[in-house]
């Protein structure tokens, strides 16, 4: 006589069976990819940062050759980290930061955020690499900001997004959003930190005013905010560089 | 009672005989998922803009298919019925979570391509449909076959309708582009053509889908329900 497959002892036996070897199963997979999947955050972040700086499928830097790329353009010697007041901290590797842990972690207090600045060699010039992270509409969002020599004007940018609308706000990828971005300036004459606007009535050519994307309003303002939060303590490192 | 009815069946079938390949075959056309039984349409929607997402889409749900009617098969007969649909579940959602992980390692692109189309596997209704339908009740080869079956017809329609709207929405195909390049005006742009951008949004994808299943049952009649 074979088990009674109706009965309530078999079902929960089966259930809690059922639960163990898939959770033993889930766990060992999730442990064995685990450092492939850090790897490819390590070389999508250098990626991120290589392409706020230009265009990088256009140079034709991919992942395979990210790495090599980036230690061509980024030395991480010279990267620094910046406390909230835009005073460098000492003892912290940029690289390692995980500023969207840090952005997402409600029990660290604003005033203890990090702030890593990257600065890259191109053709002679420097640039200032500036990792930023918010939220959208349904998840976070991130971005690199490149700013040039001068250390006010925006010379590129690059953003992301985990999962935005498609074709609305997953739109701040896209170069056309990037390039309403460039030649921003972050400072002005005083060297002082001038805030960004996102607007929605086309009067994004004027200094400080970014036009939104249709549609993508919640993800467009998530980028305005991301953008003035940090980069008002870049902007304050800055002018205590050029005094 | 299915135990009996298969201890009976001594003599034994060969692997591809004709009843298993039209597992396959059926799927493909008079069968299809998508198109007759009316399955999975929410993910033919959501990612059939560019033929690539198709095809790893594709892909994707054909090795969860073929792998979760293989493990469904082999506990048909263990499976406590009351909580059948539970463990059908737990069996897709834990081979969506293995795909994820694996892309994730190992073809980190793709990976964030599909990023929320992944998710959308463990609640595509084909697969549980196939489960229920056919694995549940059916032998572990059969089952085999019945999901890569069904898995190819959903693969292929999704690949059928990201063609059209591919080529009509952004003038590529498979990302190489067909009627010359959309930025600088060569090729057929140069003498006014315009990419139609209704194409991308998803309610051209149900228009193709609509089509399709018109052409199909215009086709062959014995396709059409009586109402």
């Amino acid at each position: 006589m074979a088990v009674n497959r109706d009965s309530n002892g078999y079902t929960f036996a089966f259930a809690i069976a059922l639960v163990v070897v898939v959770g033993t199963l889930l766990a060992l997979i999730a442990m064995w990819t685990k450092p492939f999947q850090q790897r490819n955050d390590e070389v999508k972040k250098q990626l991120d940062i290589l392409s706020a700086m230009m265009n990088t499928d256009s140079l034709g830097i991919t992942r395979k050759n990210a790495e090599d790329e980036f230690t061509k353009y980024v030395d991480l010697n010279d990267a620094l980290v910046l406390d909230a007041q835009g005073n460098i901290k000492e003892g912290v590797e940029a690289f390692e930061l995980d500023i969207k842990k840090e952005f997402k972690d409600k029990k660290l207090d604003k005033k203890d955020r990090n702030y890593p600045l990257f600065i890259a060699k191109k053709d002679g010039k420097t640039f200032y690499i500036l990792p930023i992270v918010g939220k959208g509409l349904w998840g976070p969002i991130w971005g690199n900001i490149c700013i040039g020599e001068d250390m006010e004007t925006i010379v590129g940018a690059s953003f992301g997004h985990k999962g935005e609308t498609p074709g609305l706000g997953a739109e701040i990828k896209q170069q056309f959003f990037i390039d309403r971005w460039i030649g921003e300036k972050i400072s002005d004459e005083n060297g002082e930190f001038s805030k960004f606007e996102v607007v929605k009535n086309g009067s994004g050519h004027k200094p400080s005013k970014v036009d939104g994307i249709t549609g993508g309003t919640i993800t467009s303002k998530g980028v305005e905010e991301m953008a003035n939060r940090s980069m008002q303590v870049y902007v304050s490192y800055f002018k205590n560089l050029k005094q | 009672m299915s135990d009996i009815a298969e201890n009976k069946k001594t003599p034994k079938e060969p692997l591809f005989s004709k009843k298993n390949k039209k597992l396959v075959t059926d799927p493909l056309t008079d069968n299809n998922p998508v198109t007759i039984q009316v399955l999975g349409i929410c993910s033919a929607l959501a990612i059939t803009v560019q033929v690539k997402q198709g095809v790893v889409m594709g892909l994707a749900v054909i090795f969860v298919l073929v792998l979760g009617n293989l493990i469904i098969s082999l506990l048909r007969n263990l499976i406590p019925s009351r909580i059948r649909i539970i463990v059908q579940l737990v069996v897709v959602a834990s081979l969506v979570i293995i795909v994820d992980q694996l892309l994730a390692a190992f073809m980190p692109d793709v990976s964030e391509q599909l990023s929320v189309f992944v998710g959308l596997i463990i609640t595509n209704c084909i697969i549980m449909g196939r489960f229920e339908a056919f694995a549940m009740a059916n032998k572990p080869w059969p089952s085999i076959m019945d999901g890569f079956g069904n898995g190819l017809g959903y693969a292929g329609l999704l690949v059928l309708v990201a063609v059209f709207r591919e080529l009509f929405g952004s003038g590529t195909l498979y990302g190489f582009p067909i009627f010359g390049d959309y930025i600088t005006g060569s090729g057929l742009y140069s003498i006014g053509y315009v990419n139609n951008n209704m194409m991308i949004l998803p309610p051209m994808a149900l228009i193709i889908v609509g089509v399709i299943i018109w052409i199909q049952r215009s086709r062959n009649k014995s396709l059409i329900e009586e109402h």
